[in-house]
């Protein structure tokens, strides 16, 4: 392995990827567009969120980066290599490399298979280690995630939602990859536990400097464990800064909306935050509107926004897509 | 306020080969017409297994439901017969699965599984039901509800399979709604969406709510009561006002630090030390014992019972309960 240019492990260049809908048989086919151009580059270490309300091609991002659903147009390159065309053999011995929790973990983990074979497989796969030694890195993976050694004979189906996620947790660090990909990966755990895993991932991070991909509706964790934020909105990324800068000020109209939902842990809080709620509905992700693609709900559009589609362009130490960004005051407070 | 759901003394078991879990144990509470309790407690505490415990849906072999008594609107569930129960099921009361599985099947359309709720047990007709399915999935949120309605399960996102989920679970207006994680998958704002709704259904037709979800942001926002749970039993009950601002269970009290996240920028989080007991070896004496700062010799001897430590506030502590007295 090579390894990337500037430290960079994972690299998206201008990924689209549309599904087909089908309609009578006769009709023009019509696309979901769930990806439109999405590029970003993961650094060594490094942790960058993607926020973006439901639907916007978050888990999209994540297959499409690990080769799961085949990208419609763009390049994946893992480092250094570009993986897009690679045959499913060569892909294989990648995966070590680059690693995914996905978001349902009902329908990840092999129910036939005890939670011991899943967890140790990525080892049998790309390690050679005597069973012996890997029953003993299973159980020590086990442990770092809060599960009794003793989960190794039971089967997926014996397990509570959280205690799956943790399965796939453990199974994602078998083989110490550069990457993780984590969609949700703890949002079906207690805050405690979630405390437990998201520590050991920094700790992890720290120690063997692995990069993360972090998607998650929880703003208030994206803005402790993450560097950079990268806000979605219709397939696109409307918005990435530091983690910092973005707490500090929003520039695009849709992040401001979304940063301002986050509910509180505090009954008394709750009652006195005031919300942007966004009039409109979302806009189908069949054809997107023309022009930008949150105009339809933007509460500060102007004449502009239907006609010409901002591009993702440098706004002071960010990249913003947004006709108005960087402009003075906007946007401005809503009465 | 009239009970619409009464659980006294529930007890779910598993029989595994390599021993019994008891995931549920001596479970009791009520809850009231329009009234919303949310269950909330450490990831694999048993709050799945009672709310699938109180559908009957736990499958036996390997589970069982031991003991325990469950009357919702004053009918024993427990006695029903196969017919009645699955009358109620889906109709009365209506269960949002943390497993989408559970609830959605892979082969058919989102219209036409919407469409059976409505068949079953709102008995309308064809044209009827299509229009409703799509009306239901604008209702929470679903974007272009007219195209969506003729997918599949697996052409949705996480967060739109869990709307359909939820849309299929307010189908009938039930008296009582079972939500077990219902947003976990959803951004906040088509949760504040949906959580809106399942208001107005409240106001409209005292729909009551079991809620279980890990988002201590969600429960200070819709629950009136909350009731936290730890290896399978009980452990503290109170108004959320009172759990949020007063916690006396020592599990309480970390759960609830551990949310703090906003204040501790860049650090590591804080979590409750130690990790749960496995069920096949749990500790003697009370369950947390292993993981509390305050336990006490006779901690490690004897379960501590629930016993309220003031009115409407039952915690199963001893120093919790020494203090109260
Ligand atoms: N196999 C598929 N066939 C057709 N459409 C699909 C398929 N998979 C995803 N889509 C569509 O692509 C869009 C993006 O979906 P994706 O799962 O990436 O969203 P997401 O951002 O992960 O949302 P969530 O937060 O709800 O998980 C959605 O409109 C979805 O319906
Ligand atoms: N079919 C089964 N066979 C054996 N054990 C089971 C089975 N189903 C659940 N359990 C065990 O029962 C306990 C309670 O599980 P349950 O799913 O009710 O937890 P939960 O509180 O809902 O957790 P989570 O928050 O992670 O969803 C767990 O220890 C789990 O491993
Ligand atoms: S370009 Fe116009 S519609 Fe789009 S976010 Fe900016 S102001 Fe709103
Ligand atoms: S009974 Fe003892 S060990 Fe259990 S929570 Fe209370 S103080 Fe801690
Ligand atoms: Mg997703
Ligand atoms: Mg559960």
């Amino acid at each position: 392995m090579s390894g990337g240019r500037g430290g960079v492990v994972l690299e998206a260049v201008d990924l689209v990827k549309h599904f087909p809908v089908k309609h009578g048989l006769f009709q023009p086919a019509r696309h979901v567009h769930a990806l439109d151009g999405v590029s970003f580059a993961l650094k060594r270490g490094e942790t960058l969120a993607i926020v973006g309300e439901s639907g916007c091609g978050k888990s999209t991002l994540a297959k499409c980066l690990m080769r799961l659903t085949e990208p419609t147009g763009g390049r994946v390159v893992l480092l250094g290599d570009d993986i897009t065309h690679l045959g499913q053999g060569a892909l294989r011995g990648l995966r070590r490399h680059m690693q995914i929790v996905f978001q349902d973990p009902y329908a990840s983990l092999n129910p036939r298979w005890s939670i011991g074979s899943i967890v140790g497989d990525p080892i049998r796969l790309h390690e050679k280690v005597p069973a012996a030694e890997r029953r003993r890195r299973v159980a020590e993976l086990l442990e770092t995630v809060g599960l009794d050694p003793g989960f190794a004979d039971r089967h997926p189906h014996e397990l509570s939602g959280g205690q799956r996620q943790r399965v796939a947790i453990a199974r994602a660090l078998a083989v110490n990859p550069s990457v993780i990909i984590c969609d949700e990966p703890v949002s079906a755990l207690d805050v405690s536990i979630q405390a437990q895993v998201i520590n050991l991932l920094k700790r992890l991070q720290a120690k063997l400097g692995i990069a993360y991909l972090f998607i998650s509706h929880n703003l208030a964790l994206v803005e402790h464990i993450s560097d950079r934020i990268a806000v979605m909105y219709l397939g696109q990324v409307v918005e990435l800064a530091d983690t910092r800068s973005m707490r500090r000020e929003l520039l695009h109209p849709y992040s401001k909306a979304l940063f301002s939902a986050a509910p509180v842990a505090d009954p008394d809080a709750s009652a006195r935050r005031t919300r942007i709620i966004l009039a409109g509905d979302v806009p189908s992700p069949v054809d997107p509107p023309g022009g930008c693609r949150f105009r339809t709900r933007c509460p500060w559009k102007q004449a502009r926004c239907a006609d010409e589609s901002p591009a993702l362009r440098a706004v002071g130490d960010r990249l913003v897509r947004c006709h108005f960004a960087g402009e003075p005051g906007f946007p401005a407070p809503l009465s | 306020m009239s009970a619409v759901l009464e659980v006294a003394d529930l007890a779910v078991r598993f029989r595994t080969t390599r021993g019994t879990v008891n995931a549920v144990d001596g479970l009791s509470f009520a809850i009231g017409e329009g009234e919303t309790v949310a269950l909330v407690g450490e990831s694999g505490s048993g709050k799945s297994t009672a709310a699938l415990a109180l559908l009957r849906l736990i499958a036996d072999p390997p589970g069982r439901i031991a003991a325990g008594r469950i009357l919702f609107e004053g009918r024993d569930i427990l006695a029903l017969r196969e017919e009645e129960l699955r009358e109620v099921r889906g109709g009365r009361i209506a269960m949002i699965f943390q497993d989408p599985m559970m609830a959605l099947n892979p082969v058919y359309t989102i219209e036409r599984q919407i469409g059976e709720v409505l068949a079953l047990h709102a008995g309308m007709g064809r044209e009827a039901r299509a229009k409703e399915v799509v009306e239901l999935l604008r209702l929470v949120g679903v974007p272009a509800p007219a195209e969506r309605a003729k997918q599949y399960p697996h052409n949705l996102s996480g967060g739109m399979r869990q709307r359909v989920m939820i849309a299929m679970a307010l189908a009938c207006k039930p008296k009582l709604l079972i939500a077990d994680e219902p947003t976990t998958a959803l951004d906040v704002t088509v949760q504040a969406q949906v959580l809106d709704l399942i208001q107005s259904l409240k106001d409209r037709f005292g729909m009551a709510v079991l809620l279980i979800t890990h988002d201590l942001g969600v429960v200070a926002e819709t629950a009136h009561r909350v009731i936290v749970m730890y290896a399978g039993r009980k452990v503290e009950e109170g108004t959320t006002a009172q759990i949020f601002k007063d916690p006396r269970h020592p599990y309480t009290q970390g759960l609830l630090e551990a949310a703090k996240w906003e204040e501790v920028e860049g650090a590591m989080l804080r979590e409750i030390p130690g990790a749960v007991p496995s069920p096949f070896d749990m500790p003697k004496g009370c369950a947390f014992s292993p993981r509390c700062g305050a336990a006490l010799p006779r901690c490690r001897e004897s379960v501590p019972p629930l016993v309220e430590v003031a009115p409407g506030r039952p915690v199963a502590c001893f120093v919790a309960q020494e203090r109260a007295s």
